[in-house]
């Protein structure tokens, strides 16, 4: 943790000097500069919003916490800047393996195909994560980020929401047109709207610890069913930067919490697991978790994104990377509301998409959790039977859940338009777009993600060429493959996971979802897509 | 595809009597553990989510039936 800064001053600022009545007024408050919060306030800044974030803290958390970082939230840290950084820093993998007592049960690769910009996933400390985003948001001038100050109060009127924030010089009012909630899975501004947040508990509790060593092994995700280190539980081994490793491993739903966390208990756990005595604690935690999530992700003016709203297990890399997929998906939907280019509705379409994909992740999580913690005899039985079952057929093996890594939803949403053409693959609407290797007119090599970030994420027409251009909306950017002006399909791997043929086009959302398809599109099919994604026709079907 | 409850066996006693004689000399609870691994590998040969659920329905038909026998009785 040396070479980043994660201790910050709280500064007064003129808002605070203002009496009551006469609060400031700002178009966005963000709640919480964790990862997500973070990340939509640069989204939001860089579309030309002024964000107003703010944390109760003034330093960036230890531990590693959500290490795994997705393709998905790779690719969205792109748009912002910070992508590259992240992955120089991390730790690249793809591949995982389950063990089962000494012996493996079977591998997979998460990212089988290449020809992508960026891997599966990185392992990277979620400080390390927080770091670069600070360091993001001190480079956009839209960003006001504040430190310490502790929202107490929120009331909701008609056209705005006043904050009440205690800071160290004490309290101070502001008026937020908007108010998104990442305040994390403890979230206060939940309490203060009054929302439940009901759900399943699990009573078994995971311990977790940061050890520093040097070793040799690879750099994959290795699961453990009742590992010979381990007797009877689960143990989950990744590696991180800094030759540091993080080990989950699954304790007795009895285990004493304290009794557990002192060094001397954990370290014989440890070296049995490695074999060796020859490491250091950076951190060591102890956890339970629950599977729930918020009914309504939005509330009147105030929209709750991340573990603020939705909480998994850990196993699955989908707190984080859902929580990142909420700030993309948000933030150009308020951005368009807050410049007055689309209705407010539009922001429904956050809840029934993010609720949708928080129901799937806790589906998936949750199912991982029981196979690792069977509730019941039958179901410890089921799973004997799975395991052993794995050992020599292939169905066992792919029903053996050791944790199912996170990926992009594909959203069932009002804004999609439905195919009419007939399509034998590519991503159908809703779902998020593949990346691709391209050329660039010069004949550098570059991806199709890269192509997307260039034109600002914006709503973005994917063309695969066959003539003259398509005459494309207003506020539309274009992305044209093929033709004599486009960048070129140099291996026909974009042609192909977009199933494409001359005059193919897709248009993407601002978050790089697709919106609609067309073999040939027409101008008037464009519009009416357009503004259906734009959430500006809802009435029509 | 749905649930077939014809019978489909040439010889129906066979295949009772073969999932009988693999129960033969095991404990309950090796008897729970076979059946579990058996109900998987049948499960997987049949691949259809729709039939599973429609066969676990059926199945569970018999506790149901059960239970509110116990309760007529009990009255």
């Amino acid at each position: 943790m040396v070479q980043t800064k994660t201790q910050f001053g709280y500064r007064r600022h003129p808002d605070q000097d203002r009496a009551g009545a006469a609060a400031a007024e700002h178009p966005v408050v963000v709640v919480g500069a964790g990862p997500v919060g973070l990340s939509l306030a640069i989204d939001l800044a860089q579309r030309g919003q002024s964000v107003v974030l703010l944390d109760d803290a003034d330093r960036i958390g230890e531990g590693s916490r959500a290490i795994c970082f997705s393709k998905r939230s790779l690719e969205f840290w792109d748009r912002l800047g910070v992508g590259q950084r992240m992955v120089d820093k991390g730790v690249v993998w793809s591949v995982g393996k389950i063990f089962h007592g000494a012996s493996q049960l079977y591998q997979f690769n998460l990212l089988p195909e290449e020809g992508h910009k960026r891997p599966a996933f990185i392992n990277l400390q979620q400080f390390y994560a927080e770091a670069y985003l600070v360091d993001r948001v001190q480079e956009l001038s839209g960003i006001d980020l504040r430190w310490r100050n502790k929202v107490t109060g929120l009331e909701q009127r008609n056209d705005h929401v006043l904050l009440t924030i205690e800071t160290p010089d004490g309290p101070y009012r502001l008026h937020a047109g908007f108010v998104v909630a990442c305040d994390g899975a403890r979230s206060s501004l939940r309490q203060m709207v009054g929302a439940e947040f009901a759900g399943q508990v699990f009573e078994d509790q995971f311990l977790i610890a940061d050890v520093k060593m040097t070793a040799a092994f690879p750099t994959e995700r290795w699961f453990w069913f009742d590992p010979p280190f381990h007797a009877g539980r689960s143990a989950l081994l990744h590696k991180q930067p800094d030759d540091i490793w993080r080990i989950d491993l699954q304790l007795h739903p009895d285990a004493d919490p304290v009794v557990e966390k002192r060094p001397e208990n954990v370290r014989p756990r440890i070296a049995r697991m490695l074999g060796h005595d020859k490491f250091d604690f950076e951190w060591i935690s102890l956890y339970k978790f629950q599977c729930r999530r918020m009914e309504k992700f939005l509330h009147g003016r105030v929209i709750f994104a991340g573990d603020a709203a939705h909480q998994v297990s850990p196993f699955g890399a989908r707190g984080a990377n859902s929580g990142l997929e909420d700030a993309e998906n948000i933030a150009w939907k308020l951005d368009r509301v807050l410049r007055g280019s689309s209705p407010e509705a539009l922001l429904e379409s956050y809840h029934t998409e993010r609720s949708a994909a928080a129901d799937e992740n806790i589906r998936e999580s949750t199912r991982s959790t029981d196979f690792m913690a069977p509730v019941s005899q039958q179901e410890a039985r089921l799973r004997k039977a799975v395991l052993s079952l794995a050992k020599e057929t292939e169905f066992g093996k792919r029903m053996v859940n050791g944790g199912r890594l996170s990926v992009p939803s594909t959203y069932d949403t009002p804004l999609s338009t439905a195919d009419r053409d007939a399509w034998r693959g590519g991503p159908r609407p809703g779902a998020s777009m593949p990346d691709a290797p391209i050329a660039a007119a010069s004949g550098q090599s570059m991806f199709l993600t890269e192509a997307f970030v260039g034109k600002g994420a914006q709503f973005t027409l994917l063309e695969f060429g066959n003539g003259a251009a398509i005459d494309a909306p207003e506020g539309v950017e274009t992305i044209r493959i093929g033709g004599d002006d486009g960048l070129a399909d140099t291996r026909g791997l974009a042609g192909a996971r977009y199933d494409a043929e001359p005059g193919t086009a897709y248009l993407l959302r601002p978050d790089g979802y697709v919106a609609a398809r067309f073999r040939h599109p027409t101008r008037p099919a464009l519009d009416a897509a357009l503004a259906r994604a734009a959430g500006l026709n809802r009435g029509l079907s | 595809m749905t649930l077939s409850t014809s019978s489909n066996f040439v010889k129906p006693d066979d295949a009772f009597r073969a999932i009988v004689e693999a129960h033969r000399g095991l404990s309950d609870a090796q008897s729970a553990d076979l059946d579990a691994a058996l109900v998987l590998v049948l499960a997987n040969h049949i691949g259809d989510i729709a039939v599973l659920n429609e066969a676990i329905a059926l199945a569970k038909r018999r506790m149901l039936d059960a239970s509110q026998q116990q309760q007529q009785q009990q009255q």
